[in-house]
């Protein structure tokens, strides 16, 4: 049916990361480790989930000219509820992530989805989009941080595959490392995207 | 489909109100809500790192906890005798600016062990210092143990390829025992030839 091409739209075609390029902060700030792109992702998915659900409901209400006031008090609300929530139950994410938790506030994916989706489709499709969008988002940081941890660290979830003192590339681990990974990640999924 | 709301002044205000007053009310009651947990957590985290640096206590070093210039300093009992003292303490020569460390005593000053507790240092360098690197410390008394890098003439073998994160974790344990010698060391021990 129509409404599944909502939910698998963001997977791959329009994957919010490595197509549409948006969200890029988070992408390169927190995949140092396959478990943070996880905790991100998850973090990142409830937000988009319930701003794309509210902002559906209420787009009738909501007078152009003050949208994007309205749409950010609505994602600003559930950015912080994730925020305590983390706090109070995944104090261990939490301390990982931190400051960038908050900043899921300013993620264009997630304005963005607002903009161009929630607000012309009706609530089902707005959650799907949200969830496939959510879902797209946490798949590909998730790789970055693997494939970075894996290079950088020699691990892969905190499970060690190279001996104690072995030297691994460690640019991986830090800043540049984001951008290679990112870059030829983006070329191989352009590659992919032509092909089809 | 209804019609979308037309941008009147009026309107503008009364969805801005609604929208404002709504979300204010829903994140009010996450708060109430999470509170409790988060104290919890916060709480058991400390009492963790209490007792990874101190010695055997059964007293709740949190509840007599006293800030001195910044450090903040848990004394740890065994029955009604003084076992210890946990410093946190904090650097700002690090490499990324600050972190801070508990550092545990025993009475007589000597370095019972040393927690990391923020860092955010340079993943796969200077973060060594969370790593068994830090052992070394363990029972020195920095009386007789000289607490620099040995580039610097010290006793402290440095972490390779992070010098500053080295002397900036020497930097933060030395005003640890610094301030536990000026402030406590004396209370501590007579405290404990009284018995």
């Amino acid at each position: 049916m129509s409404n599944l091409k909502f939910l698998t739209n963001g997977l791959l075609k329009e994957n919010p990361t490595f197509v549409i390029v948006l969200g890029t902060c988070p992408t390169l700030a927190v995949t140092t480790a396959a478990f943070n792109g996880i905790g991100m992702g998850a973090a990142t998915t409830f937000v988009l989930i319930f701003s794309n659900l509210f902002i559906s409901l209420l787009k009738n209400f909501i007078p152009d000219k003050v949208r994007i006031a309205a749409f950010i008090v609505i994602i600003a609300t559930f950015v912080t509820i994730v925020d305590l929530s983390m706090k109070a139950y995944f104090p261990d994410i939490y301390k990982t992530l931190g400051i960038f938790i908050p900043l899921i506030v300013v993620n264009c994916i997630i304005l963005g989805r607002a903009e161009a989706f929630a607000q012309k489709n009706n609530v089902i499709a707005s959650i799907l989009d949200g969830i496939g969008m959510g879902l797209g988002f946490t798949l590909a940081i998730t790789l970055m941080g693997a494939i970075r941890e894996l290079i950088g660290n020699g691990s892969i979830f905190d499970i060690k595959l190279v001996a104690e003192n072995t030297k691994t590339i460690l640019l991986f681990i830090l800043p540049p490392g984001a951008f290679l990974t990112y870059g030829y990640l983006i070329a191989i999924v352009n590659k992919l995207r032509a092909k089809n | 489909m209804a019609k979308k709301l037309e941008s009147s002044v009026k309107n503008m205000i009364l969805c801005l109100f609604f929208i404002s007053l709504f979300m204010s009310a829903a994140l009010g009651f996450v708060y109430q809500a999470t509170k409790g947990p988060i104290a919890e957590t916060q709480k058991k985290a400390e009492i963790d790192a209490l007792k990874n640096v101190l010695p055997k206590f059964d007293n709740d070093p949190t509840t007599e906890a006293k800030e001195i210039e910044g450090l903040t300093y848990y004394i740890a009992k065994s029955g009604e005798k003084a076992v210890g003292c946990a410093v946190k303490t904090f650097t700002t020569k690090a490499f990324s600016g600050r972190f801070d460390l508990m550092v545990g005593f025993k009475v007589d000053g000597t370095i019972n062990s040393i927690a990391v507790l923020t860092q955010k240092e340079t993943p796969g360098l200077g973060d060594k210092m969370k790593t068994k690197w830090k052992d070394q410390f363990n029972g020195k008394n920095p009386k007789d143990f000289k607490m620099t890098v040995k580039k610097d003439g010290g006793e402290v073998d440095a972490i390779s390829a992070s010098t500053i994160t080295s002397r900036a974790f020497c930097d933060a344990t030395q005003k640890a025992y610094d301030g536990y010698m000026k402030n406590y060391e004396k209370q501590l021990n007579t405290g404990g030839n009284d018995e």
